[in-house]
């Protein structure tokens, strides 16, 4: 079986595993104050050192979670509610941000009345930086808080972060990047972006699902979205997750360590992956920047076939992709990324998502070439229902 | 796979049998509930977890196809049109012809697939005839009889040969969830069951009389034509009792007017039916022939002589209907003790009896609208 649907989950790092199951036989509440209790504490406060050094930050800065999408409705809504005023009350998001940006911005619209602005982007799933400027020069005094992906889930394609925060910060405007797709895949330095917080989540580099951070700034406040015994900086309340917190912490640190090296060889062999894809599927489109992208992601639109179809037939022949982001009723929609992008509903139908990862070697790539002309052209026949 | 017990354990039966089997599970619509009010439909979210385990338990792949659009343009659309022409239809026998014989079949068709494997209470005979299931109480040869030979060929009922009690039974010894989940009837895209407030809700509100077909007399009034069903006696909502003191049913629906004929069960009577082109699925006969026909799902079935002409099917009934709605399907069946096969199906055009006190032999009345 060839799994090209890292982006979706990558399996646990060996050595992050290890400390799971280490840490999991240690007894003790990370907030209890006797000799259990402060081990556990240690082996937390450790790893959050181990996170700060790895991206840039500051221990005190990383704030734990439960996954990727609390990290990013803690940033999002958090900092909405805490920095909000009558005549402060709009938003700042982009087209093409995951549903767990992109619906906690719509939830605070629908909900909260706050005023929403979203970011266009390119033909490359790129934010239009220039809208930004202007937006900010009309309008920066009503924005609370502006949200930006360090790297898009579907196409792949790298945001401007340090750019766009350059000119939040001329208005004193906090920035929030959803970087999960980005962490231990591109080089990413939380102080040197120039962002207010940032999100990652522990099952796309290698760590165990359930585990995410939230990096927030010292002098950036957050309302919390839960209440309780106060951990955290008393932004997340809640028992601490020691050796999810490990495993994290484990698995950061080795995928930051090995970036330059592994993004080198996922690269080479997406390259090989997207031209051999070219060359035995000619009316393949291949979608995002092909420069400026994370080196393990391969988007294609196939002309004439559904998404679906094809998905459903490389599954058969035991290739694992995705259609783009899951959606929760099973119903295929067209992804709204490709729409920003100014696809039509039919290619934004027809595409496939090809993610590398960690233990991806030459042979799924095969796999995934040998089967997919078959695939495509079956699919073909089927065609757009 | 619907989410249900019958798709769950043909799906089991296909792969005991053998096949190479694919579980898929339909959405139809753009927005489903997330549960069930009751046990209604076939569209929630609920039941596309359900068909999935089911997939689990029996270890096949699962996907969910989405038909939403061609179902809402073929079923759904042509649901209101039907009502608002002053006819009865079949949504499940159009999504039938429409949908599952048809856009899923050929998809399966083209991506490499043999046949799509439905729970339907069917049979197929080894002369490649329809006929009915085994179980009388259950058989849906009636909605099936829309499907083309071609269509036919593509399908396989694995349930026809079994009561349904024992169905239930085999799903609990296999490990299947759904084994007592109840029957789905009524239509599975209006989700609370209220037909008329659907109908309102797109065709809007429309103040009409209800009128005695025999005096004229006017005796009430509705707001709009399109709910009303042939040999409807129920929500009427008329104040005064009919002279006779008999309860009153709908004769006529005719939607130009907004007008709705009521009149006594009698009136009902119908002898003789008009189809439109009807589908083979055995031989096509060109003469009159001896046949039982049957005119809703589970519904009662007729002796008669069915001819073709004029491009359509003649049906004279040895013992008269009542109530026969335009747009429900007319089936021709070939009663067999192998269980009845079905020729042919129509679509009801029109009605005559040639009972009427006031209508003589041969010049009778037509009703219903065409």
């Amino acid at each position: 079986m060839a799994y090209l649907d890292h982006a979706a989950t990558t399996p646990m790092l060996p050595q992050a595993l290890d400390a799971y199951v280490r840490t999991a036989r240690a007894l003790g509440n990370a907030s209890s104050l006797h000799g259990s209790g402060r081990s556990a504490r240690r082996t937390v406060e450790e790893a959050r050192e181990r996170i700060a050094e790895a991206l840039g930050a500051k221990p005190g800065e990383v704030i734990f979670t439960g996954s990727g999408t609390e990290a990013d409705n803690l940033a999002v809504k958090g900092v909405h509610w805490f920095r909000r005023t009558p005549e402060r009350n709009r938003v700042v998001t982009t087209a093409i941000e995951h549903h767990a940006v992109a619906d906690a911005v719509a939830w605070l619209g629908d909900h909260e009345k706050a005023d929403v602005t979203e970011l266009p982007v390119d033909k490359l799933g790129r934010v239009d930086t220039a809208v930004l400027a202007e937006l900010l020069d009309e309008r920066g005094a009503e924005v609370t808080v502006l949200t930006c992906m360090w790297a898009n889930n579907e196409v792949g394609t790298l945001q401007p972060i340090a750019e766009i925060a350059a000119l939040a910060a001329a208005h004193g405007i906090p920035v929030h990047t959803d970087a999960i797709q980005a962490v231990g895949h591109v080089p990413v330095d939380f102080a040197a972006s120039g962002a207010a917080a940032l999100a990652l989540s522990g099952h796309k580099l290698g760590g165990p699902t359930g585990t995410g951070a939230l990096i927030l700034r010292r002098d950036v406040k957050a309302v919390p979205l839960l209440h309780g015994g106060g951990q955290e900086r008393e932004i997340r309340s809640g028992t601490l997750d020691v050796p999810g917190i490990a495993a994290l912490a484990e698995a950061v640190s080795h995928a930051v360590r090995t970036q330059e090296t592994e993004s080198r060889r996922l690269a080479a062999l997406r390259d090989d992956l997207v031209a051999r894809i070219r060359a035995t599927v000619p009316e393949a489109v291949y979608n995002g920047d092909a420069e400026s992208r994370l080196p393990g992601n391969a988007h294609f639109s196939f002309p004439g076939c559904e998404g679906d179809a094809l998905l459903m037939l490389l599954d058969a022949a035991g290739v694992e992709c995705a259609t783009g982001s899951a959606c929760s009723a099973g119903i295929a929609q067209p992804s709204h990324v490709l729409l920003a992008m100014g696809a039509e509903a039919d290619d934004a139908r027809s595409s496939l998502r090809f993610t590398l990862g960690w233990p991806t070697t030459q042979a799924d790539v095969d796999a995934l070439v040998t089967a997919l002309p078959e695939a495509v052209r079956r699919a073909k026949t089927a065609g757009l229902s | 796979m619907s989410g249900g017990v019958d798709s769950a354990v043909a799906a089991a039966r296909a792969v005991e049998a053998g096949h190479d089997v694919t579980g898929v599970h339909l959405a139809l619509s753009k927005n489903p509930q997330t549960y069930r009010t009751g046990a209604r439909g076939c569209c929630t979210i609920e039941d596309s977890r359900d068909a999935r385990r089911a997939a689990d338990v029996i270890g096949i792949p699962f996907y969910v196809w989405d038909m939403a659009e061609r179902f809402h343009e073929d079923v759904v659309e042509d649901f209101y049109a039907e009502y608002a022409a002053g006819r009865t239809p079949n949504p499940c026998l159009r999504c039938n012809e429409k949908i599952k014989f048809a856009a899923v079949l050929d998809r399966a068709l083209a991506l490499g697939f043999d046949a799509v494997v439905t729970g339907h209470y069917a049979r197929k005979g080894e002369d490649g005839l329809l006929r009915r299931a085994v179980d009388p109480g259950k058989d849906q040869s009636y909605v099936l009889a829309v499907l083309t030979p071609a269509q036919l060929a593509g399908s396989v009922f694995p349930l026809g040969d079994t009561p349904k009690d024992q169905v239930r039974v085999e799903a609990e010894a296999r490990g299947l969830a759904v084994a007592k989940k109840p029957d789905s009837h009524d239509i599975c895209f209006i989700a609370d069951g209220d037909t008329s407030g659907f109908l309102k809700n797109r065709l809007g509100r429309k103040e009409g009389e209800i009128v005695d077909a025999a005096s004229g007399e006017v005796l009430g009034s509705h707001d709009g034509s399109h709910q009303f069903t042939i040999g409807q006696r129920h929500g009427l909502g008329l104040k005064r009792p009919a002279a006779d003191g008999k309860p009153r049913y709908v004769l006529s629906i005719t939607p130009v007017d907004n007008r709705v004929e009521v009149g006594p069960r009698e009136a009902l009577r119908v002898d003789r039916i008009r189809t439109g082109a009807p589908v083979w699925l055995a031989a096509e006969r060109t003469g009159p022939f001896e046949a039982e026909i049957q005119l809703r799902a589970h519904g009662e079935v007729y002796p008669a002589t069915v001819t073709p002409e004029d491009g359509g099917l003649t049906a004279k009934l040895h013992k008269p209907a009542f109530g026969v709605a335009a747009g429900q399907a007319l089936v021709v069946y070939d009663p067999s003790d192998d269980g009845d096969a079905v020729l042919a199906s129509g679509t009801i055009d029109a009605t005559q009896s040639y009972a009427s006190a006031s209508v003589g032999e041969g010049e009778s009345a037509e009703t219903a609208s065409v």
